[in-house]
């Protein structure tokens, strides 16, 4: 055998794979939201969209990820930036900060269900130091907005832990030596932070940023464990349109919106970041 | 102020940070593990912050009445077919890109690496049709499919790293001393990346184990872990369920995650291509 195909032999079948697995739905999707009983129809769309969930979820899915991932990069930038210096317990430190890597959504929405229902812990903890006199309400169509407070919580919680570690990664890859040849010029932390660690932290901070907002649109353990319908999220829908109402091709739409945003969202901030970010993937 | 009062200063506030965010992330794991054996009673009184009484009954009740262990049976067995066969398709893609320098190497990188953030749990829902007419709807085998589509992308850029990482001259020797590409792999790049394989297969283990989505629109009766407890704690079935129930379900699909970290904590990280020490 020529060894000039082999690289591609070895790559063919997860190719093919991965092709037939997004391939395939991909034009089933279509197929579904375009037909009906074997015919073209926009009738599906007009179900989609004249159902105000639609336009809620796509409005709830955005605006979570516009509330929480600024608040990740922030936190996970200082983070990363204190564990780069060398302190007892380091490793304990680390260990707890990238705990919530393991935790699934669903376990997610569930524990902080535990912390914030009307008997949950912080409720009582408040109570009993005197700060508050009736608990406060996270939960239950009325409180929408503290559900959505809710879910901010528990996706800060869980999921700074990805942008953190893809972020101290591309910090531990910075040479010590441009640091230190800037520290011999006499720069102090700040500017050697604004010249040096931030330019040379974009690729990894963009790589976060884009596999962050990715994941943020299919959001849907955390959402359907906290809120239920009372958030509506694409991914939520879409599996209450498949699961509850059995109307595939509705379901198909959603699946379709998110996998539209997801390609939209991935060029823009490639475009706009003019992301290198590739190199770091490695 | 002199400089080093400031620098104590400075310090103070950086470690109070620290150790707030710390306990942020670990406080509501404690929390929620002491709720899970909570008394009904000492759930409700409101006087009581951490519960005194503690009771399995909820964790049981979860485990052996709702279908929890089966779940967790479910589950195991769809990860390790996950790891099965994204690993056997994976770790070739992988060694290609590692080791070859091929025309359009940098297109199939790139592709692969879109890949890993396509929404491909979403795009289960058409899959539901073709799984129906293919007799793999409600069944492990199909649940697990679907998650090696979702973790290919992964072990192939992962897997990469790990070959790149072993040092192409260890396999140049063996070219030299008789051995063929396939040999030299076997018994040099492979050994050598072990343990960062392993590490990989935990990973993999638990985007499986965490999957809530596919598993849910795939499966009815024989359901994974994540995919029973949705079903349980929302939705038609459950409507919903008492509260310490849902603490009793957060401890049994967390505790095995958390066991995990502490094995592969030097591991994680090294996930990303870097070692902390």
């Amino acid at each position: 055998m020529k060894t000039k195909y082999l690289p591609y032999l070895l790559i063919l079948p997860a190719g093919a794979y991965l092709l037939f697995f997004i391939g395939y739905p991909l034009v089933q999707a279509i197929y579904l939201a375009f037909t009906q009983n074997g015919h073209f129809t926009l009738a599906n769309f007009h179900r989609a969209f004249s159902n105000s969930m639609f336009f809620q979820a796509l409005k709830f899915t955005l605006a979570l990820a516009i509330v929480i991932i600024p608040i990740q990069v922030v936190l996970a930038l200082v983070l990363a930036l204190i564990m780069m210096n060398t302190f007892k317990g380091k490793d304990w430190v680390l260990y707890a900060l990238i705990i919530p890597l393991t935790i699934s959504d669903v376990a997610g929405g569930l524990i902080w269900y535990t912390m914030l229902s009307d008997a949950g812990f912080l409720n009582k903890l408040l109570l009993n130091l005197g700060l508050i006199s009736q608990p406060i309400h996270f939960f239950g169509y009325q409180y929408r907005t503290m559900e959505f407070l809710a879910i901010v919580l528990e996706e800060i919680w869980r999921s700074t832990a990805i942008v953190f570690v893809i972020i101290l990664a591309g910090l531990q890859m910075i040479s010590r030596e441009y640091i230190e040849a800037a520290e011999v010029f006499g720069a102090g932390y700040w500017t050697r932070l604004r010249k040096i660690v931030i330019p040379m932290l974009k690729p990894s901070i963009q790589s976060a940023l884009i596999i962050r907002t990715l994941f943020a649109m299919q959001i849907f353990g955390a959402v359907w464990m906290l809120a239920g319908r009372d958030i509506p999220v694409l991914a939520g829908e879409g599996y209450y349109q498949l699961t509850f109402i059995k109307d595939y091709s509705v379901a198909s739409i959603y699946a379709l919106a998110i996998a539209m945003l997801s390609i939209v969202l991935g060029a823009l901030y490639v475009k706009f970041l003019k992301a290198p970010y590739l190199e770091v993937g490695e | 102020m002199n400089d080093e009062t400031k620098y104590f200063l400075t310090r103070l506030g950086i470690y109070t940070f620290l150790f707030t965010f710390v306990l942020w992330v670990i406080v509501p794991i404690i929390i929620s593990t002491l709720y899970a054996f909570s008394t009904r009673l000492d759930y409700y009184n409101m006087n009581k912050v951490i519960p005194t009484h503690f009771t399995t009954e909820w964790v049981k009740t979860i485990l052996f009445t709702l279908g929890g262990w089966q779940g967790i049976k479910n589950s195991i067995v769809v990860a390790l077919m996950t790891i099965g066969i994204s690993f056997s398709l994976g770790i070739p893609a992988g060694y290609a890109i590692a080791k070859f320098i091929f025309p359009g190497k940098d297109s199939i990188k790139l592709s692969i690496i879109a890949l890993r953030m396509f929404p491909i749990p979403v795009m289960a829902i058409p899959l539901v049709i073709l799984y129906i007419h293919l007799h793999l709807i409600d069944t492990l085998f199909g649940v697990a499919l679907a998650h090696t589509a979702m973790a290919l992308p992964f072990v192939v850029l992962i897997t990469s790293s790990i070959f790149a990482g072993v040092s192409k001259d260890f396999e140049e020797a063996a070219l030299v001393f008789g051995l063929n590409r396939f040999q030299s792999f076997l018994k040099i790049t492979l050994p050598l990346a072990l343990p960062g394989l392993a590490a990989a297969a935990m990973f993999t283990f638990v985007m499986s184990w965490n999957e809530v989505f596919v598993a849910s629109i795939l499966t009815l009766k024989n359901r994974t872990l994540p995919a029973q407890i949705l079903s349980i704690m929302a939705g038609s079935s459950g409507g919903a369920a008492p509260p310490y129930y849902k603490f009793a379900a957060a401890f049994i699909m967390t505790f095995p995650a958390l066991i995990f970290v502490f094995f592969a904590r030097k591991y994680l990280v090294t996930m990303w291509g870097i070692t902390l020490k």
